[in-house]
């Protein structure tokens, strides 16, 4: 554990907690020009949690503490996942502890517990949501960890510091067939596990249609202001990773101040960058029929397959 | 071989939808001059966000298609910072259209209930204020103020988009 990794996972948590909120606003405006309307603002999703956290918060009749306990346990994980991954610095927080499998298992964690909520309030959407979640849970991690693992391949490590710093002194390494078939891989993953369309429509009312949104139906006040934080916070730590495995320059690598705050700099303009693709590329798209969302899936398992397959016979060194 | 023309065809439709985005450009019309903020609106500490439950108490649609209509495109309420929600525990107001029928008594009684504290109610068309021409009616229990605390009217059947976004603007001060 370096001082290099700690002031960038203290960086990199206070970025991704003050900055989610920034970005989906982002998103939400530039949908809302392209469809011609006026929008509310970049700052809009703050102004909602600034008022959520002053609501009252009801816990429905019988729901125990896993209701009560879930977005603290959301917010915590996404926390650390956000000290952990290299965003600013190519060293991490927790050093050896930033592993590719902790990391997905702590994403993994979050949405468990969510349905886990889900299923606690006992009602009809909040079971279906939590149902849905498992499944495109259960088909996104099989291709996150082989996405992650088909880059880990030439590095010899899992740990995401090793791969992003390998990353940093072979630029070649990042346009290498693996490479490319595990970006397009966690994109897929990224657009799914975020709840974003085609998978997800995240702006519907329509409960029939509902993943993320019908497990916390019955959030109020500031307990559903933390679970639309981390919601905020996962979007930018997906593309935050993406943005670190597939475009690593520009991360800090010393501690001058220089570095560092050009390191956050270009990380904010990665993710803004990432984000403003998504939000586009949403305007033309309409959402997936439920049951068409596994091949979507299956799909991007079989690049990251393809990846780790390409990874192995292409770029092994004689 | 089938997907070749499928997938042509998409990307000729994405070209279009570009085109038509890029020569239509904004479609909201400019903002009318910002009404005075609702008291009891300021007391709730919104800040410029208000989330919104609608109940349709029994209406004939008219104010729905109204409703529609003022968080569409053209009049762009969301502007405002009002955002329609899922759930009355999402939810800081309430948007009650239609005379309050007898099958509806409970169900708005609760869904008020549900909304998490401070809450406030939003009284749309002539139905909700004052059960308007449903009066009398056998299926008709009472207007929208004889079950639940109403915050801010909105009168005319049905009421007009502009109208409906002058009251959501009352809610956020924006």
């Amino acid at each position: 554990m370096s001082a290099l990794g700690i002031v960038g996972g203290v960086l990199q948590a206070a970025l991704v907690v003050a900055g989610s909120p920034l970005l989906v606003g982002w998103m939400r405006q530039i949908r809302a020009r392209l469809e011609g309307r006026v929008g509310a603002g970049v700052v809009q999703p703050w102004r909602d949690l600034r008022k959520l956290f002053r609501k009252e918060a009801i816990a429905p009749a019988g729901t125990s503490e896993v209701f009560r306990f879930t977005p603290l346990v959301l917010v915590g994980s996404t926390l650390v996942v956000a000290a952990a991954i290299p965003f600013v610095t190519d060293a991490s927080a927790l050093g050896p502890g930033a592993d590719l499998f902790a990391v997905v298992a702590l994403l993994a964690m979050g949405t468990a517990t969510l349905a886990l909520a889900g299923l606690d309030t006992g009602t009809a959407f909040g079971g279906m949501g939590a149902s849905r979640a498992t499944t495109i849970i259960a088909l996104v991690e099989p291709s996150l960890l082989m996405a992650i693992f088909a880059l880990s391949v030439p590095v010899g490590s899992t740990n995401l510091a090793s791969i992003v710093h390998s990353a940093l002194r072979n630029p070649a390494q990042v346009l290498s067939p693996a490479s490319l078939l595990a970006a397009v891989a966690l994109l897929m993953v990224t657009v799914a596990e975020t709840g974003r369309l085609p998978v997800d429509n995240p702006s519907t009312h329509l409960e029939l249609t509902m993943i993320h949104e019908a497990m916390v139906l019955e959030y109020s006040g500031p307990d559903l202001a933390l679970v639309e934080l981390s919601a905020s916070m996962r979007l930018s730590v997906f593309l935050g990773l993406l943005a670190s495995l597939f475009a690593p320059w520009g991360i800090a690598t010393s501690l001058d101040p220089v570095p560092l705050g050009v390191g956050v700099v270009v990380f904010a303009a990665k993710v803004l960058v990432l984000g403003t693709a998504v939000a586009v590329g949403e305007v033309f798209v309409a959402k997936l029929r439920l049951f068409r969302v596994p091949e979507l899936l299956a799909g991007s398992f079989l690049l990251g397959l393809l990846a780790v397959a390409a990874s192995f016979f292409l770029s092994r060194q004689p | 071989m089938t997907c070749a023309p499928r997938s042509r065809g998409r990307e000729i439709a994405v070209l279009k939808l570009w085109r038509r985005i890029r020569r239509i450009g904004r479609i909201a019309e400019p903002a009318p001059e910002q009404p005075v903020a609702d008291p009891a609106a300021v007391a709730a500490g919104l800040g410029g966000s208000i989330q919104i439950r609608h109940v349709d108490a029994g209406s004939c649609n008219a104010c729905e298609i109204e409703v529609a209509a003022a968080f569409g495109a053209v009049y762009d309420a969301e502007r405002y910072g009002a955002r329609h929600v899922a759930s009355p525990r999402h939810a800081d107001a309430l948007m009650v259209t239609g005379p309050v029928t007898r099958n509806m008594v409970v169900p708005l009684r609760r869904t008020y209930e549900a909304v998490p504290a401070p809450k406030l109610v939003v009284a749309v068309g002539d139905c909700a204020r004052n059960c308007g021409v449903f009066a009398k009616a056998y299926g008709v229990a009472g207007a929208v103020g004889d079950f639940v605390p109403v915050d801010v009217e909105v009168a005319g059947c049905p009421p007009r988009p502009e109208a409906i976004v002058d009251a959501v603007r009352k809610l956020t001060g924006r």
